[in-house]
């Protein structure tokens, strides 16, 4: 039986790539070890190794191909005493070369590490907008146009936008110059704006992030990148003594103008260290603001409004969302005010809270909702510092109900934050006690069914709004 | 100006400097120089003992750390720099507040928490600010400031001036990680920052010796090819030939440069350190034979640039500041409790 070589994936996130180069052909001897091809995504490029010997039967996915979903095959090996023409009769365990280009990727085909936390991101455009109640923003004028793009192009060209109208905003961390961005967010900057303001800095995080908050001192506005936050810990002292209480401690007369960027939360199989929610962490602290946006409209909206405030800003992206798409309003100027909550899906028997990540599960939980007769209210959350408490409130005097979900922990998180505002706040309209899905409060697990375990699901979003509804 | 630079710097500076026998090295003030530097260092010296003494009577709280010792060191480098360029510092920052021309109304009314202060009574001693004179704090974190210092130089980068950030540190901080993590950094991008590491000797109660596996710090930029040089910083001469020098080297685009400043302080690291772990003779072998301030009260006298009675009333002039300093931060008023509120984030 031929052997087939299939698409392989770069990062455990990764779903589609390019196939770049073929540097074996047709006919040519392979052994294990050899590079065969090179891939690439918008984040990586890599060579492919063949496991396997005999010889290189046939391409089945030519160079240049864009977009090729993860586990196509993208060639066969033929074994000793097999026949190429077997293949070209068609008589090869035949798969259509073309699924790679516009099929969603064959999720299920993988060692998929949470299937419920990954959702297959809309292909096509049409498909940009699955939620029929994600609304634009209110203050989008009517008929404006919408443009689809990523969540990631959507913070590249906040930044732009920013560096283009104010000379003193410049972006400053690791690859984040000439490797256009670990995650591929500062893509085209370091083209466009020059060393002067796009600086790829060493391995450094608490240097770097104090010489931003120094540049900050002298009046610049520095978009610090952290290429995760889970790196940003080497610099808390830096973030939080000299960035977050130098206004208050010179009483007002300096300021720290500066935003620190990057993905936050779990991502996929990279276990404890490098997946991690700091949403609670940073919202602890006066003087910060923390924001934590979910579509490509509020990314860019919100990032624009992070870069003109004159405070520390912990701006908390998330890797999976990079890759998603959403309609974003074709505006000059599109800019989402921070401390501003958003109904993402109007309902009235229970309140569902969430922000960044967390949405993919709230929006779902409310379509499964839906289907029994429950009408849930999602509220993204978007800015955690400030918290807009009160659209909260005004939710639950209308539901009565409040499901918070994160992917943090339990303890003293942002979850428990809500829960104690709304019992603070709105007691009498409470008709069931306020109920926390979240992530389990253990360091996060490498294995794929207990990562799955660790993380909050849709299941159980559904279950705690059923709970609180008494259903 | 550079002395015992192959000397160890484990012993204190006055010993040091007695085997070196370079003092004459030093370039020779002029009478108007002479003067400002006497003045200066005296203002400081008189302002931090009125602190010491309203730290005792429990006019001023929490954590008090003294400069008294180190004076020629901040009044030296301040007289080698020019409008525009940036001063920062750690906790031990009365003396480079008072050098950078803040008011030391404004500074002794910090350190008794009152409104007139510099913070609005919110800072304390070792947080306070003054954009206006280009002093950047004032940082309670060992270390923390030299990264802040470094990216007020790479602001001057950024802009394309030629003003230089003075970033001073301890021998403490000088084995905090962040300082190389900042070295390289302002290496790589040639960033005109003079790092000053006021080798006060003891890190709290620590000798450098006990602290560091190299005791020549002005060494430590060599892993980044950052010259540095070992200066007597208590001999204000000395210090301002070698900030002209640094001075000149940042702004000709040579990017950092290190200056180890060989000094002592008189006081324990805080007002509550006993100070149990150096002997007491030898704080007065450096009091007696070398103190910034009488140094330059010989030379005025000797050169007859000032007479006892002339410099009697510099010595009333600075009493007199000091005491009004005193008398403003012991009557002001504590600030409004409204401030609890004010200041945590701009509008």
């Amino acid at each position: 039986m031929p052997i087939e070589v299939l698409m392989p994936a770069l990062s455990p996130t990764m779903e589609k790539g390019n196939l770049a180069k073929w540097h074996k052909k047709e006919g040519d001897a392979v052994k294990s070890g050899d590079v065969i091809a090179e891939i690439e995504t918008d984040k990586a490029t890599m060579e492919v190794e063949a496991v396997d010997e005999g010889t290189l039967g046939k391409i089945l996915v030519p160079e240049g191909t864009n977009d090729v979903a993860v586990n196509t095959p993208i060639a066969m090996i033929l074994a000793e005493g097999e026949d190429a023409a077997t293949l070209k009769d068609g008589g090869a365990p035949a798969r259509p070369q073309k699924a790679a280009e516009s099929a969603p990727p064959a999720r299920a085909e993988q060692p998929a590490p949470a299937v419920n936390r990954a959702p297959a991101p809309p292909i096509a455009p049409v498909a940009a907008a699955p939620e029929p109640q994600r609304q634009p923003e209110p203050e989008v004028p009517e008929g404006t146009e919408m443009v689809t793009m990523t969540v990631r192009e959507a913070l590249r060209d906040a930044m732009a936008e920013e560096m283009r109208r104010d000379d003193t905003v410049f972006v400053i961390g690791e690859e984040v110059a000439e490797y256009q961005g670990a995650y591929k967010v500062t893509q085209g900057l370091l083209q466009e704006f020059g060393a002067r303001r796009v600086i790829d800095t060493p391995i450094t995080e608490h240097g770097f992030t104090g010489l931003g908050i120094g540049a900050a001192f002298a009046g610049l506005k520095p978009i610090v990148e952290f290429m995760t936050f889970n790196f940003a810990m080497q610099a808390m002292d830096q973030l939080i003594n000299s960035a977050a209480k130098t206004r208050y401690m010179s009483g007002g007369q300096m300021g720290v103008s500066v935003v620190f960027r990057g993905p936050n939360g779990p991502a996929a199989r990279v276990a404890a260290q490098h997946s991690q929610d700091f949403s609670a962490w940073y919202s602890h602290i006066p003087g910060l603001k923390v924001v934590a946006p979910y579509s490509a409209a509020d990314a860019k909206g919100l990032l624009k409004s992070a870069i003109r405030d004159p405070n520390p800003v912990i701006f908390l992206e998330n890797e999976i969302l990079y890759g998603q798409s959403f309609p974003v309003p074709k505006l000059d100027d599109y800019v989402v005010p921070l401390g501003k909550a958003r109904i993402a899906r109007a309902g009235t028997d229970v309140t569902i809270v969430a922000w960044s990540m967390s949405m993919t599960y709230a929006l779902k939980a409310a379509d499964e909702l839906a289907k029994d007769g429950i009408n849930a209210e999602v509220i993204d959350l978007r800015t955690l510092k400030p918290m807009d408490t009160a659209s909260i409130i005004e939710s639950v005097k209308k539901t009565g109900r409040v499901v918070t979900v994160e992917e943090g922990w339990r303890q003293s998180g942002v979850g428990a934050e809500i829960a104690a505002s709304v019992t603070e706040h709105a007691f009498d309209w409470l008709d069931a006690p306020v109920t926390r899905v979240s992530g389990k409060d253990v360091p996060m697990p490498y294995a794929a069914n207990l990562e799955k375990l660790a993380l909050p699901s849709v299941a159980e979003v559904v279950a705690a709004a059923k709970a609180v509804c008494y259903r | 100006m550079a002395v015992a630079s192959n000397k160890s710097a484990a012993q204190p500076a006055a010993v040091r400097r007695a085997d070196a026998e370079q003092a004459a090295e030093a370039p020779d003030f002029n009478q108007e120089q002479e003067l400002r530097a006497y003045r200066n260092m005296l203002l400081i010296r008189r302002f931090e003992e009125k602190a010491g003494q309203l730290y005792g009577m429990g006019l001023i709280g929490g954590f008090c750390h003294l400069y008294i010792g180190q004076e020629a060191v901040v009044v030296g480098m301040q007289m080698a720099i020019k409008e525009g360029d940036a001063v920062i510092t750690g906790y031990r920052d009365h003396g480079h507040m008072l050098a950078c021309g803040m008011d030391p109304k404004g500074v002794m009314a910090e350190l008794t928490g009152r409104r007139g202060g510099y913070s609005k009574g919110k800072g304390g001693s070792m947080h306070m600010f003054s954009v206006e004179k280009g002093f950047y704090g004032g940082h309670g974190i060992v270390g923390a400031q030299v990264p802040l210092g470094t990216g007020l130089s790479f602001a001057n980068r950024y802009r394309g001036n030629d003003n230089v950030s003075l970033t001073y540190l301890g021998d403490g901080a000088a084995n905090q990680g962040q300082v190389y993590e900042s070295f390289n950094m302002a290496k790589l991008w040639k960033l005109p920052v003079i790092y000053i590491i006021e080798n006060n000797q003891y890190g709290m109660g620590t000798s450098v010796a006990r602290a560091s596996a190299t005791t020549n710090l002005s060494q430590r930029g060599r892993s980044f090819d950052i010259p540095g040089e070992q200066v007597d910083g208590m001999d204000i001469r000395a210090v301002k030939a070698a900030g002209d020098k640094a001075v000149k080297w940042c702004r000709d685009g040579n990017g950092p440069i290190i200056l180890e400043m060989l000094t002592y302080r008189y006081r324990g690291h805080s007002m509550s350190d006993p100070a149990k772990y150096r002997p007491k003779e030898e704080v007065d072998k450096v009091r007696t034979e070398h103190d910034p301030i009488e140094q330059v009260r010989s030379r005025l006298l000797k050169k007859g640039f000032a007479t006892e009675d002339s410099l009697k009333k510099i010595d009333a002039q600075v009493r007199a500041v000091v005491n009004e300093a005193a008398e403003f931060a012991t009557n002001d008023a504590e600030p409004d409790a409204a401030e609890l509120w004010t200041d945590v984030y701009a509008e």
